[in-house]
């Protein structure tokens, strides 16, 4: 596969989630868990605190299926979730991350 | 916040306190090491009426059975460990069933968790799934803002269960307290989208076979006058879920019953004709539905929801409306024309007359059917009417005359049994005023028996009526119909003596069975005081039908 494909597939395929979130322990499990009990796997995961800490950013890559409107919900829906909003799979957040990764 | 003197207060003192400010008057629970301290400041409640539950399973289901009754968030407790794992299939029914809960547990000391100590378990990480919501709560400070937090997510939008998990130190942390919150409740939800209310107008209008599908969030949202009143005004014929029995009268002229599974014949047929189907507060559950695909296969669709990711989840809505049904149906009523739909209720009618609930044994009080209808021949619309779970619920879902919301309890979504006695006895706590039925199975009612000590103690006003087929009647139905009568692990051999069991544990007792003139002994032990057991032995060869196979379309029922 080269690279050009690779690109063409993931932009076809995947989503990026960036969500805003209160910042304390159990937050990220009540996220990662509706996915988890969907068996619907999240490829990729960055979370870091925003500003004073007492949000946090979390970023999710996952791949593109007819159930994410429904994830999308789901996740809106959770108590320490602010807002949820929805990128492209050829987001830099994750592109820029890639060298660690090699 | 309100002022008040500035006290020094446990973590423990203070729970008692937001409770009692919260209008709690009953909570059930049972206490253990790690809830000790707020069983100690509750000793020092004059307000509240502690439940001591024999199990705490029982203690969720009390809990439940008060608020399914009421409407109101009901509080049940358990200390860590064994004592918050058994909640969790009363929390996870209340998830289900969206009913407002708050659970509150003891857990071990912060600086214990995560080390295996004595009755530590990871109740924050079990609970995630199967509440709205949950706290461990990090210090008595915290208790402020968490349990008046805690009644209002389990109250506001679509209602559901939350769980407040509080370690035993943070119960001993001693604080000063000069101002208290306000107490929780429901936040109003956003107004539905007008534009969106008119299309639905509209497309009511102009359809010709409309059915009103009436679910549970109708009861949740006090709506049911609203959406009779839709219902007669717009000649709609409504279904009911299992969830949505009682909010339009079973009898009421425009009234297809409880569609689904179990529905009668003339009820899936209808659906499988109309051109519009209106969802009100309901979520296309399976059971329900049958095959999706094959659902309604003819009908547009309105959904009216109060939460979002029930619209499009199972069915896509040509018009989805986010709202409080109650404020939704305010909107949409007047909107609607009033007509006389003569083509479309003369086409239900004749469903009705050609394809009815069949009742076979109605007029004998040792069948099922008969049975049902003699203990509602005994009581008027004030009773309520509790379930547990298998094929005694589906024929009380399909026989008994439900005319009132919040009349009838039972567990829809997780379908649990060993529901029926506990709910019972938390709705006759809840409205000692009501007589409380509980029907019940041989199966069920040993799921959750250790309550009849409980119901005996409170001298709670329930009746239980076990239809006793000495087997688990829904599976072996199944293993009949689907599995070549290959009858396994369905049948019991043992049968203890019900009659002896109920006596043992203070309640009176009649066994049907022996009676000279069962209805007199029926009308004698419903209307007599306190917890009573009536057994009656049905034949285990008895269906309940119609049934629609697991995963068939509605229109191909088997039976009825």
């Amino acid at each position: 596969m080269n690279a050009n494909t690779k690109t063409e597939n993931q932009a076809l395929s995947r989503t990026v989630l960036e969500l805003d979130v209160n910042n304390h322990a159990g937050v990220m499990s009540h996220v990662v868990g509706l996915f988890s009990r969907r068996a619907y796997n999240v490829e990729g995961i960055l979370v870091m605190p925003v500003g004073n800490g007492e949000t946090s950013r979390i970023w999710l890559m996952v791949n593109e299926e007819a159930r994410l409107e429904q994830m999308v919900k789901q996740v809106e829906k959770l108590e320490d979730v602010l807002a949820v909003r929805r990128h492209g799979a050829t987001h830099e957040v994750f592109e820029r991350m890639e060298e660690y990764f090699r | 916040m309100s002022s008040n003197k500035t006290e020094t207060l446990s973590g423990a003192q203070i729970v008692v306190r937001l409770l009692e400010r919260q209008g709690v008057r009953t909570l059930s629970g049972i206490p253990g090491g790690a809830i000790l301290p707020i069983y100690d400041a509750l000793s020092q409640s004059t307000l509240i009426h502690h439940v001591l539950a024999r199990h705490e399973q029982g203690a969720g289901f009390f809990a439940q059975g008060m608020a399914r009754a009421t409407g109101l968030p009901a509080v049940c407790m358990a200390s860590s460990g064994p004592g918050a794992t058994n909640l969790v299939t009363a929390i996870a029914d209340a998830k289900l069933d969206s009913i407002p809960l708050v659970a509150i547990t003891g857990q071990v000391p912060k600086s214990m968790i995560g080390t295996d100590a004595f009755q530590e378990v990871d109740t924050y990480g079990l609970t995630i799934p199967i509440t709205k919501h949950n706290f461990l709560v990090g210090s008595a400070e915290e208790l402020l803002d968490v349990i008046p937090h805690a009644f209002r997510l389990a109250a506001s939008g679509r209602p559901g269960p939350v769980l407040v998990d509080i370690p035993k130190d943070v119960q001993n942390q001693r604080i000063e307290v000069s101002e208290w919150p306000e107490p929780g409740v429901a936040v109003p939800v956003p107004v539905a989208d007008t534009g969106r209310i008119a299309s639905a107008a509209a497309m009511i209008n102009e359809a010709e076979r409309p059915i009103l599908y009436l679910g549970g969030g109708v009861v949740h949202s006090g709506a049911s006058a609203l959406a009779v009143a839709l219902a007669e005004k717009a000649s709609l014929p409504s279904v009911m879920t299992l969830m949505a029995l009682g909010a339009m009268p079973v009898d009421h002229p425009l009234s297809l019953g409880m569609l689904g599974m179990h529905g009668a014949r003339c009820t899936n047929l209808a659906l499988d004709e109309c051109d519009l189907l209106i969802a009100v507060g309901a979520r296309f559950d399976d059971r329900a539905t049958g095959k999706v695909a094959a659902f309604c296969p003819q009908a547009k669709i309105i959904h009216i929801d109060i939460d979002p990711s029930e619209l499009d989840k199972v069915k896509t809505a040509h018009v989805g409306i986010m709202g409080d049904v109650r404020n939704v149906l305010e909107q949409l009523t007047p909107q609607v024309k009033a007509i006389i739909r003569a083509p479309w209720l003369t086409r239900v009618a004749e469903l009705k007359t050609n394809h009815p609930l069949r009742m076979p044994g109605i007029d004998d009080p040792r069948t099922p059917y008969g049975l049902i209808r003699a203990v509602a021949d005994c009581l008027d619309d004030e009773a309520t009417i509790a379930t547990d779970v298998g094929q005694h619920q589906m024929w009380v879902a399909q026989a008994y005359p439900l005319r009132r919301p919040r009349q009838w309890l039972t567990s829809g979504g997780l379908g649990t049994m060993g529901f029926g006695l506990p709910a019972a006895i938390g709705a006759a706590l809840a409205e000692p005023e009501r007589t409380v039925v509980c029907f019940t199975g041989d199966g069920s009612i040993l799921m959750n028996v250790q309550e009849f000590a409980t119901a005996a103690e409170e001298d709670a006003n329930v009746k239980v009526v076990l239809m006793n087929n000495a087997s688990l009647g829904l599976v072996f139905q199944q293993q009949t119909l689907f599995y070549g009568e290959r009858i396994f692990a369905s049948k019991y051999k043992g049968m203890p003596d019900f009659i002896k069991v109920a006596e043992g544990f203070g309640w009176q007792a009649l066994d049907l069975d022996q009676a000279s003139d069962p209805l007199a002994a029926l009308g004698k032990a419903l209307h007599s005081r306190g917890p009573v057991l009536i057994h009656v032995s049905i034949d285990m060869r008895e269906q309940v039908l119609p049934m629609v196979a697991p995963g068939a379309a509605n229109k191909d029922m088997i039976g009825g």
